[in-house]
């Protein structure tokens, strides 16, 4: 069975269309991550140190109620967020003065006080130190330059150099595509969220290889069809192979985004939208760039 | 069957049978298994996150390590200076410095003498008129840093031992942390009370001639302190605070005893902690008690007054006890943080990330939940996709899936939420290799060949395209590993387990059923 059979779409002619919009998607991106770090973004507590603490209720509340009784307790800056299931609220505080413990306590305290009638547990809390948030943030922007050259080295031994390079930009616009729209939906950036963008940086190459594997393998071969007919003529042939890899990853992450529970849930999309982003990288970015490489140098390695 | 089949056959099996062996172990079912099987071999942990428990970084004030170290020292220097009839009119600790003022020329250079020959560990860092500041040098300053956390490591475990949780993992982080994980925890609040005490138990004598009024406006007489008893009343729960002028040099500290535990106080039914000294401490105390009948000693933890008992008569035998308004909780606790001995210098709380038991089992219930859905889901579109090659990937996706859980098992591997998720990922990753052998092998028989021959070529043309994009992921997993924390790192094992597994089940164990169908016989179509 075959869902694409010998297609013949002219991935190459449209690359303009396709280069504006990657553009946008990528200058989204490197917008965020110039914001993220300067703390202009909802940057989770694992970055700014501070209090989350998540309760679960016996009863149903209002959230105005949860609203004003944090107000009135002097936690103006709280921020909160209700699930659905079971009754539960989550309490952010970041940025939080003082001892910490002190400040987890006052919280749940306020709310045995002002809830009497509606018991309920600690689900779980979270502090986290100023200090300590600090060292997170250093790690993960080490971990993200680290896995990103350990890629660019291993693609570039692998292939040749041009093929590695495209390969590299195609991935950190996969990579950033991800890391803009979360910013525009205004998603808690948090250690998940980085250890999804480096998952997804890792995996959105295999698409691309595949298409540049088929590139290389065609160019060995190539009898007197230009470049541009070349390239497309491979992107064609794997196009099916490319959207089944990916369609089977996406069902199994979109099973982990409606399935997985909340505390995945961000992470799940971080990986579904990047395996969606990749798989257009791949063809319509990654490719084409092999062209621009062409038009420069005048030649393509042979 | 052909010899290389066969033995294919026999190591795909061999390591079905033992990921099994290794993995139900870890599965519900091992309540229904022999004590001899499920206990000795190795399982997979639950992390914190699916658990539940407690998740602590503290971090050692290494200074006031330091300063602890120099007080103590200061008293032997004292004394050794004393023996040897220096003339000093004071010597008194700076924060980690010692000044020594001396009276006269002669006593300078006897001082200088008696500090050079006896503490190698001083340095003169500066001289005023009549005085000479000595600090440690910079080796012992390290060295106190270490000790102090490496000493503070091991008081932590012991009040953990003592207070009884199973499976504890402690260990340094960097320089001056210290990562707590404590699985499972039923009460958070009481750990964090006995982790993060100091537990620093002072004697002191109060001074009964000193003006407490006038020190409480912050005139307080030197060589004193101004310390409080916190009660709380067990009724209102209100706090009452009872001030104490207290002599700040304490008689007899808390290193001195050999053993504490709850007794019940038989007239007022209320729990109290009743302490023994080792002999220097019985006859200090002895000593102390007939010196000062009639006047009240403070029992001090951490700088807060416990109680001030007038002293009746002189007390031997080496025993005392500290009253308060105690829980019988409460004072197991501090029973047991006596026990294990003070810290070296106070602990601060950085992280704590504690879960509840409930969330945990809801998130392995959702986990689970997402992976066979995922699962069905794929296994159903591969083999209507690849009708019978899809059966032999979906054969291969199991055996990976089990094979991932029964390496997990062997390196006693920690399952996250997150690695849930990588578990998952997998998944939908041992399916993208199949996937391009399976477009290859039809692309091939296309071109006219032969079904075998297709298969050997979509095999050997795949092999690299598929090593290249595991390869890349690998990458990243071990770079995570290195950087993540807890549930991370998770991910990251589970990640790469399942990556190194779909290699093998995608290169060799699809493979050898391929070959094992068209061995023999010339197949003219294949169903892919």
């Amino acid at each position: 069975m075959d869902i694409l059979k010998d297609t013949k779409i002219d991935f190459i002619g449209k690359r303009y269309y396709a280069f504006i919009f990657s553009a946008i998607l990528a200058l989204v991106g490197i917008i965020a991550a110039v914001f993220i770090p300067l703390g202009k973004a909802n940057l989770g507590i694992d970055f700014t140190g501070g209090v989350a603490i998540q309760l679960k209720f016996e009863k149903p509340f209002a959230m105005e109620n949860a609203r004003s009784v944090l107000d009135k307790a002097g936690f103006k800056d709280a921020e909160l967020q209700q699930f659905a299931e079971g009754n539960q609220l989550l309490i952010r505080l970041k940025n939080a003065e003082g001892e910490l413990k002190v400040t987890s306590d006052r919280l749940t305290e306020v709310f045995t006080q002002s809830f009497a009638d509606n018991k309920f547990i600690v689900e779980s809390s979270a502090a986290v130190g100023p200090t300590v948030g600090k060292k997170l943030q250093k790690d993960a922007l080490w971990a993200v330059g680290i896995s990103l050259l350990g890629i660019l080295i291993y693609v570039a031994w692998r292939f040749e150099l041009i093929f590695g390079i495209a390969a590299v930009i195609a991935t950190f616009h996969d990579v950033l595509a991800v890391l803009g729209v979360f910013y525009i939906m205004n998603k808690e950036m948090n250690l998940l969220i980085i250890t999804a963008l480096l998952t997804l940086a890792g995996y959105s190459l295999t698409d691309t290889v595949v298409v540049f594997d088929r590139i290389r393998e065609n160019l060995r071969k190539r009898g007197k069809e230009a470049i541009e007919v070349l390239i497309n003529r491979s992107v064609n042939e794997v196009l099916s192979r490319t959207i089944v890899t990916s369609g089977t990853t996406l069902l199994v992450l979109l099973a982990l985004l409606v399935a997985g529970g909340e505390v995945i849930h961000d992470f799940s999309l971080a990986l579904f939208l990047g395996v969606l982003v990749g798989t257009y990288s791949s063809i319509f970015v990654a490719s084409p760039l092999l062209l621009l490489w062409k038009v420069k140098r005048g030649r393509l390695v042979r | 069957m052909s010899r290389s089949i066969l033995w294919r056959f026999v190591l795909i099996g061999f390591f079905f049978l033992l990921a099994v062996v290794l993995f139900l172990p870890s599965t519900p079912l091992s309540k229904s298994l022999p004590a001899w099987y499920k206990d000795n071999f190795p399982k997979i942990a639950l992390g914190l996150d699916l658990q539940g428990g407690m998740h602590l970084v503290l971090q050692v004030d290494a200074e006031k390590a330091v300063e602890n170290q120099v007080q103590r020292l200061i008293k032997g220097m004292d004394v050794l200076l004393k023996e040897k009839k220096v003339a000093l009119s004071e010597i008194k600790s700076q924060g980690s410095e010692i000044l020594i003022s001396y009276q006269s020329e002669d006593a300078k250079m006897s001082l200088e003498k008696v500090i050079g020959n006896n503490y190698d560990i001083f340095k003169k860092i500066s001289e005023k008129e009549n005085s000479i500041i000595y600090a440690l040098t910079d080796s012992e300053t390290k060295r106190i840093k270490e000790w102090s956390t490496s000493q503070a490591i091991e008081t932590i475990r012991n009040r953990i031992d003592k207070f009884g949780v199973a499976e504890p993992l402690i260990h340094a982080q960097g320089k001056d942390e210290i990562v707590v994980q404590l699985p499972g925890l039923k009460d958070p609040e009481r750990a964090i009370a006995l982790i993060g005490k100091t537990a620093v138990l002072e004697f002191k004598m109060v001074d009964e001639g000193g003006d407490l009024k006038k020190a409480m406006d912050g005139q307080i007489p030197e060589g004193d302190e101004l310390l409080y008893e916190k009660r709380a009343d067990k009724e209102t729960g209100a706090v009452r605070e009872t001030p104490y002028l207290i002599k700040k040099e304490a008689v007899l500290t808390g290193d001195l005893l050999t053993d504490a535990r709850v007794a019940i106080d038989s007239q007022f039914n209320e729990p109290y902690v009743s302490i023994t000294f080792d002999s220097e401490g019985s006859r200090i105390f002895s000593d102390v008690t007939g010196q000062n009948v009639n006047k009240r000693m403070a029992i001090i933890l951490d700088g807060n007054v416990y109680s001030a008992p007038v002293i009746r008569e002189k007390i031997g035998g080496g025993r005392a006890q500290i009253s308060g308004s105690f829980t019988h909780e409460t004072a197991t606790d501090l029973a047991i943080v006596l026990r294990a001995g003070a810290l070296p210098a106070p602990v601060n709380i950085i992280q704590n990330v504690t879960v509840g038991p409930s969330l945990g089992e809801d998130s392995i219930r959702a986990g689970v939940k997402a992976a066979i859905v995922g699962s069905i889901i794929v296994l159903g579109f591969m083999l209507f996709y690849y009708r019978l090659s899809g059966l032999i990937s979906d054969f291969a996706m199991v055996l990976n899936i089990i094979m991932l859980l029964g390496a997990m098992a062997w390196f006693n591997a920690t399952l996250t939420l997150p690695g849930i998720a990588g578990i998952i990922l997998t998944i939908g990753m041992g399916v993208d290799s199949n996937v391009l052998i399976f477009e290859r092998i039809k692309e091939e028989l296309r071109t006219g060949r032969t079904v075998r021959s297709a298969i050997d070529a979509g095999y050997d043309r795949a092999w690299w395209t598929i090593i290249d994009s595991h390869v890349t992921t690998l990458i990243t997993a071990a770079v995570l590993f290195q950087f993540g924390s807890g549930p991370i790192k998770g991910f990251a094992v589970s990640l790469s387990i399942g990556i190194l597994i779909n290699l093998f089940t995608a290169l060799v164990g699809t493979k050898m059923v391929f070959d094992l169908i068209t061995k023999g016989r010339r197949l003219e179509r294949l169903s892919i």
